[in-house]
């Protein structure tokens, strides 16, 4: 039943390009999506995974299932952001198929990475997530296009590649591709890679995850394709289908090459200080709000990293995978809202160019609150998602702290990414008065402020937002049950 | 029936249709193609019936001298049966192309001069299921001259053509050129070893009492080695492969980039048998190997990037792909229970490499018909015209660029995994960068059919039932062998499963 996460989409899209009405069907498979997939993070029911075999030597299965709470939490966003990126953007005219397939084609790609348990397949769903992407910038996209297309094309191509090398080598050092079977073998000690070995697979997935993520210096591609992607596009790529190799590295990397990761634990803290201080620099800088945006999510990268090096300092930290799940759900969740905002700013003034905007807060009041909404929670104001994730993360880098041993190297990184928090307060809050506030532009008088049926969307996102920041534990309740 | 009566029939088919020809209707080929095809078929359904040794004869099958240079094993099995659809694709794919037949070989309009078009792919189908089994080197060396020999007159075929006629001769020149290195290479192997039979090259080898002189026995490896070289496309022996490609018709291309490749393939496959066997050669010849690869990989897909021209592109996108094989060949795999053998790699790619190659080859014959050109340019604004079958190209370009989900990337993902397991780093790498430069120039295709505008007035192509029928087919078993790949796993393994059972069980 799992795999119908993944067949909506599909089928969906197939009849969408066969003739089908784009956007009622796109519709239609979105809201079946979310429902189905509240009811299996919720339900977590063991018969609804499923299992084909679709190889012999070397087994491979096309198997369905959550790995871990994470995975569900993962199928959440995705089904949220999902309906939310087909509800929001405008198809531009004759080219409505493309634009509704393509997204329900990411979606699809991004819920197959999230729900295979096959390694084969993990990886496979998630470069059919990255063809409609590329697709979509290319043909669809604003500004530079074609060469931001060509950019992004040739980034996540090396890195799915160097990826690929990583993942196969590991599957054919555990023998199997099943994800669950190797995190077992590691788990009860069965699977012994020697510590060499670990950490040259440890590399591997670091860079070719890492620019998947857009990792320190592999970044520079993600800004351009998220500022001339269609609003869609850019929210599901930077939403949903980016945290594919967080996840990955969180629940294929460190628990299989715990000892090649910790090897490479500084180098990793180092990138990861990129993210958040170089880049949080350069975002400050940009004076278009779509680059400003893109770097933000560049930036926020680096603190769900900064998990991740906890949980490889310290295996036993039972704080990281949470914090780490939260804020990825978070920053999905804001950061899709943020695109599908901007996409609206962009069609009522027809500029992003922060200079030439402002006061847009009288004329469009909910579309200012809602944007205000986001960014607040984007740079973590307590009370939305973002804060409760960003505070695991904090804390979960103390967890086990010594201080008669002084500060370890996750713990100096930490200290210093909370000038990241700094970074992030001042670029957001300023880009917030320079299109929101000051004085009304004659120009801009008339714009018009949110229609109710395009505040749904922002609203779908909001929502979670709010509830997981007031209350964490809905979150954290799906997560706990699989720790165990 | 005993497994070489295949080749007899095929024979005889391939010589009743030239009857056929002669004494048939004079105005309409059409029938001698389809008559063609439906012969192959009846031969490709008998095929899995056909029995033999799949290994040197023993008591039972010694009774019959033929089966000391004919063998039946998985491999060949497979491969005969690979070389019969390849072929029944390739005709039908000459049907379509009459128009452009028609057009350069006789007056205009008429048929009179196209009927052995029909009749010597199924001469050349012969040959290359002969390679399939042939376990002696004089055996292989004959049926390899007859698929180069029927091969020199498919490619000149369009006799009022420059450039056919010009690829016609470079085929020839450098065809005869290879041939004279197989003969010298083979005549310094018999030197070395005193036989020509691959089963008794591996006694011979095998008797370190008397150890071969090492040398001179690498050396006629070598020069073999080069004369398959020619026939796989592997650089340094690639130049002819460019400019015979795009000179040549189309179906002929089409021919010569699967079936004879996957024929040369073979052929490489049992010739290593015995010298990978045997610690004496197996370094060497493992090594000469990885560097035909690398430089084969390296120059096949950097070369293809600065191509404008369709046909030439996949010229040299079938050089990349036959690096992509030589590296499985060179990981010298033996298969574990993790994973294949490199032999049953080479056969997986090849079959998904069948199915991509014919359908670009497909798509592009109509474009050729219908637009009169091969360039790129021709392609644009197709995704406009021509939803469908842009859609159908994109899913093609996808897969032989190697995206997962399409039956291209289960095979680089096998050829990946035993260089990964292999240990062969440099081969990775290499690999790699073949795949990121593959993603850049089969994806301008896409571009040009997307992105670009068509030119002014530019009408619809439309699609003949029988390339629409063979499209579909196609494509959809790229994406079915792409998600469910085991299918044809089994149909590799399926004679040596069979094999295998009956020695388990010796009723």
């Amino acid at each position: 039943m799992l795999a119908l996460l993944i067949l909506i989409p599909i089928l969906a899209a197939a009849a969408i390009l066969l003739g089908a009405p784009s956007r009622s069907t796109a519709m239609v498979a979105a809201v079946l999506n979310l429902a189905l997939g509240f009811y299996a993070a919720l339900t977590w029911r063991a018969d609804w995974n499923s299992s084909l075999q679709v190889f012999e030597t070397p087994d491979i299965h096309l198997a369905f299932g959550f790995i871990s709470g994470v995975s569900a939490v993962m199928v959440l966003l995705t089904v949220i952001v999902t309906l939310a990126a087909v509800m929001s953007g405008k198809a531009p005219e004759g080219r409505e198929r493309l634009y509704f397939a393509s997204s329900l084609l990411i979606a699809a790609g991004a819920l197959g990475a999230f729900i295979s348990t096959d390694l084969f397949f993990f990886y496979a769903f998630h470069e059919l997530a990255l063809i409609p992407t590329f697709l979509m910038i290319g043909l669809l996209g604003r500004g530079e296009r074609t060469q931001a297309a060509w950019k992004i094309t040739i980034y996540l191509a090396f890195g799915s590649i160097v990826l690929l090398a990583g993942l196969v080598w590991l599957a054919s050092l555990a023998g199997t591709f099943s994800i669950p079977e190797m995190r077992t073998a590691a788990a009860t000690g069965t699977l012994v890679i020697p510590v060499a070995t670990q950490t040259s697979i440890a590399f591997l997935l670091i860079v070719g995850f890492g620019t998947l993520i857009s990792l320190f210096p592999f970044h520079s591609w993600a800004a351009p394709a998220y500022a001339s992607a269609p609003a869609p596009t850019a929210m599901l790529h930077a939403g949903v289908l980016k945290k594919f190799g967080l996840y990955g590295l969180l629940l294929i990397a460190v628990p299989l090459v715990p000892a090649g990761m910790a090897a490479l634990l500084v180098p990793l803290l180092v990138l990861l200080l990129g993210n958040i201080i170089w880049v949080g620099y350069v975002t400050v800088n940009q004076k278009r709000l779509d680059l400003m945006l893109g770097n933000s999510s560049v930036m926020h990268m680096g603190y769900i990293f900064l998990a991740i090096a906890a949980l490889v300092a310290d295996p036993t930290n039972t704080l990281a995978i949470p914090a780490a799940a939260v804020l990825m759900f978070a920053h999905g969740a804001s950061i899709a809202l943020l695109f599908a905002l901007t996409d609206k700013i962009e069609r009522r003034t027809g500029t992003l160019e922060l200079a030439d905007l402002g006061g847009l807060a009288k004329a469009a009041p909910s579309l200012a609150f809602l944007f205000g909404l986001a960014g607040m929670a984007s740079i973590g104001l307590p009370g939305l998602a973002n804060f409760a994730g960003e505070v695991l993360v904090f804390l979960a880098t103390f967890q086990n702290f010594a201080p008669a041993e002084g500060f370890g190297p996750v713990q100096i990184a930490t200290i210093i990414s909370l000038w990241g928090v700094v970074l992030s307060a001042l670029y957001m809050l300023r880009a917030f008065r320079r299109t929101f506030q000051g004085p009304e532009l004659p120009a801009f008088a008339r714009v018009a402020d949110l229609h109710w049926c395009e505040k749904i969307a922002p609203v779908l996102l909001a929502l979670p937002l709010l509830a997981v920041g007031v209350y964490p534990n809905l979150l954290l309740s799906l997560l706990r049950g699989s720790l165990s | 029936m005993p497994a070489f009566y295949l080749e007899a029939l095929t024979v005889l088919l391939g010589l009743g249709l030239l009857m056929f020809d002669a004494f048939g209707p004079a105005t309409n080929k059409k029938l001698v193609g389809v008559a063609a095809v439906l012969g192959l078929t009846t031969i490709l359904a008998a095929s899995f019936f056909a029995v033999g040794p799949a290994s040197a004869p023993d008591a039972y099958w010694a009774k019959w001298s033929m089966w000391q240079f004919y063998q039946l094993d998985g491999t060949a099995q497979f491969f005969k049966a690979f070389a019969l659809v390849c072929t029944i694709l390739v005709i039908l794919m000459a049907i379509d192309y009459r128009p452009m037949l028609v057009k350069f070989t006789s007056e205009a309009g008429r048929e009179a001069g196209t009927g052995e078009y029909y009749a010597l792919p199924v001469l050349a189908c012969a040959g290359m299921m002969w390679m399939a089994s042939a376990r002696d080197l004089v055996s292989i060396f004959v049926a390899l001259e007859l698929v180069t020999i029927t091969f020199y007159v498919l490619v000149a075929y369009m006799r009022r053509n420059v450039g056919s006629l010009e690829a016609g001769v470079k085929y020839l020149i450098l065809g005869a050129l290879s041939t004279g290195f197989l003969v010298y290479g083979i005549a310094w192997i018999y030197g070395m070893t005193g036989t020509t039979n691959l089963a008794e090259i591996s006694l011979r080898l095998a008797n370190t009492a008397q150890p071969v002189p090492l040398v001179p026995l690498l050396f006629g490896i070598a020069l073999v080695l080069v004369a398959l070289g020619f026939k796989v496309g592997a650089v340094p022996m690639q130049i002819w492969i460019p400019d015979v490609y795009q000179g040549a018709p189309s179906p002929t291309t089409a021919f010569l980039s699967v079936g004879s490749k996957a024929a040369g393939f073979v052929v490489l496959i049992h010739f290593l048998e015995p010298f990978l066997a045997h610690e004496l050669t197996r370094g060497p010849v493992l090594t000469i190997l990885g560097l035909l690869a690398a430089v084969t990989l390296l120059f096949g897909n950097l070369a293809a990037i600065p191509q404008s021209n369709f046909k030439r592109l996949l010229a040299y996108s079938s050089i990349a792909h036959a690096g992509f094989l030589l590296l499985a060949l060179a990981t010298g795999a033996l298969g574990t229970a993790t994973s294949l053998a490199a032999w049953q790699v080479v056969s997986f790619y090849l079959a998904t490499y069948l199915l991509m190659t014919l359908a670009a080859f497909f798509i592009l014959n109509l474009v050729r018909i219908q637009r009169g050109a091969e360039d790129l340019a021709a392609f644009n604004g197709l995704g406009k015209t021509n939803p469908v079958l842009a859609l159908a190209l994109t899913l093609v370009m996808a897969a032989l660029a190697g995206v997962p989900l399409t039956a291209g990337f289960v095979g680089k993902f096998l050829v990946f995994q035993l260089a990964v397991v292999a240990g062969l780093w440099w081969g990775v790498v290499i690999a790699f960068i073949g795949v990121a430069a593959g993603f850049y120039y089969y994806l301008k295709v896409v571009r040009a059919m997307y992105w670009n505008a068509p030119a002014d007035g530019q009408k619809p192509i439309a699609t003949p039932p029988i390339t629409r029928v063979v499209l579909i087919v196609l494509c959809a078993a790229i994406v079915i062998f792409g998600v469910i790949p085991m299918p044809v796993l089994r149909a590799i393994n399926w004679h040596s499963a069979a094999a295998a059972q009956v020695v388990a069980d010796p009723r």
